[in-house]
């Protein structure tokens, strides 16, 4: 999976945020949409998406969207 | 992992008990309307039975209610018990052990073994695995596998992610020794302390005893107040292991007991919560109808949550056919445990009690 592909993959578990504001620098955690429902839907997409294990701690030490799609690469 | 196989055992009857008492979780205070139908739809929970954590009702009742009912249907004599198991956290003292205060509350012969195993979520399958194999070879006849949690004492009324989530029930399983049974009981476990931090209640242990500061409610983000005197879920980090790894013990259960889907009847899913339970359904690829749930009544019950599916959603079918389910479980520790149960009917069930 490519950079833009995980950024889209990601906006998508979304519902109110529109996709625009989603890039590769976003601060997820910053998003008003945020919060521990939608951390899970990403937990599960990763698994679904990259057949990697995301654990809570990885997001929450994050502070952007390629932050976290490199972590979850070196996996 | 550890696995386990037993057989010469019966499930000869299950029953449960629930408190009366509903608490419905769209009058829940700390949120807006929209918030918690957004709640509900995640979690699958409308509504929890809960009850007033004032000494009235404690687990122990639950399971004593259930318990007796269940013997009575079963024409068992009490006086035949002779092993007693009771599996909770919230036991009636931090001393002595439940299972003897109701050895004695239910005239129970005091030759009978009673002890307590303090476990939550998974519950229900390490006391299966201790119970099927300590009377598989003989030593013991009768048993009363006495399962649950009321649980929701511990949720922080400020902590939605708990309070909205954790119900009580108490639940009773009876298994007689019996060499001629075709009944059969795989299980395969896990055990990884290094969950211990994501479900946890800080204080009131020896290794935190309680002091002045266990009672202060503290800010912990999201709009989440507690005490260290209250259960603490990181959620993300519970959903991350259970999805994780119940797939893997499944895989090995497969191979391990030759486990074909196509003839398991029924996935019993330890109802931790809608989403997580979905996402399971779909990794090991079990169609809806065969997937019960009744966590939208119940909530998450803790250990009860298997034989509470099994009382509310399958009462008839044990009773008139045979059954091969499977059960999953992922619980505070982390204890995990997967199981296939396989029974041949007459199982008697007693419809769900209150109290």
């Amino acid at each position: 999976m490519t950079l833009d592909e995980f950024v889209k993959a990601f906006a998508a578990e979304f519902d109110d945020t529109p996709e625009e504001a989603f890039k590769p620098e976003t601060n997820y955690k910053e998003l008003d949409e945020w919060g521990s429902l939608v951390a899970l839907s990403i937990i599960s997409m990763v698994d679904d998406e990259m057949d990697k294990r995301l654990t809570g701690a990885d997001l929450r030490s994050c502070s952007s969207i390629e932050e976290l799609f490199n972590l979850v690469e070196a996996k | 992992m550890s696995s386990i196989s037993i057989k010469n055992i019966a499930i000869k009857g299950m029953a449960g008990c629930v408190p009366e008492r509903v608490q419905e979780n769209k009058d829940y205070p700390g949120m807006t309307p929209e918030e918690v139908q957004k709640y509900i739809a995640a979690t699958g929970v409308v509504r929890r039975h809960c009850a007033i954590h004032d000494g009235s009702i404690c687990t122990s009742d639950l399971c004593q209610k259930a318990a007796e009912k269940l013997m009575s249907d079963l024409g068992w004599d009490k006086n035949e018990i002779d092993l007693l198991i009771f599996v909770s956290h919230t036991t009636d003292y931090k001393l002595p052990a439940t299972g003897i205060v109701l050895q004695d509350k239910m005239g129970i012969p005091t030759s009978c073994l009673a002890f307590d195993i303090t476990l939550g979520c998974s519950g229900f399958l390490v006391g299966l695995g201790v119970m099927g194999n300590m009377m598989a070879s003989g030593c013991f006849r009768k048993g009363l596998l006495m399962v649950g949690n009321t649980q929701s004492e511990y949720a922080s009324p400020e902590d939605r992610s708990m309070t909205l989530l954790l119900g009580d029930a108490g639940t009773v399983t009876a298994i007689e020794y019996d060499p001629s049974s075709k009944d059969e009981v795989n299980i395969t476990y896990m055990s990884d302390g290094s969950g211990r931090e994501f479900v946890i209640l800080p204080d009131g242990g020896s290794r935190h005893p309680v002091n002045e500061k266990s009672f202060i409610m503290e800010d912990c983000g999201n709009g989440i107040r507690r005490t260290r005197l209250h259960e603490k879920m990181i959620g993300d980090e519970v959903f991350s292991y259970g999805t994780h790894f119940i797939p893997k013990v499944y895989a090995e259960m497969r191979s391990k007991f030759n486990i074909e889907p196509e003839e398991v009847d029924y996935l019993l899913l330890h109802q931790a919560n809608k989403f997580l339970c979905e996402k399971l359904r779909k990794k090991l690829k079990f169609p809806p109808e065969k997937v019960p749930y009744n966590i939208q009544e119940f909530g998450n019950t803790s250990g009860a949550t298997i034989p509470l599916l099994m009382v509310t959603e399958l009462q008839k079918e044990l009773h008139d056919h045979q059954l091969n389910m499977l059960a999953a479980t992922i619980g505070v520790g982390f204890s995990l445990g997967v199981a296939q149960i396989k029974t041949h009917g007459g199982i008697v069930v007693p419809d769900l009690m209150y109290m």
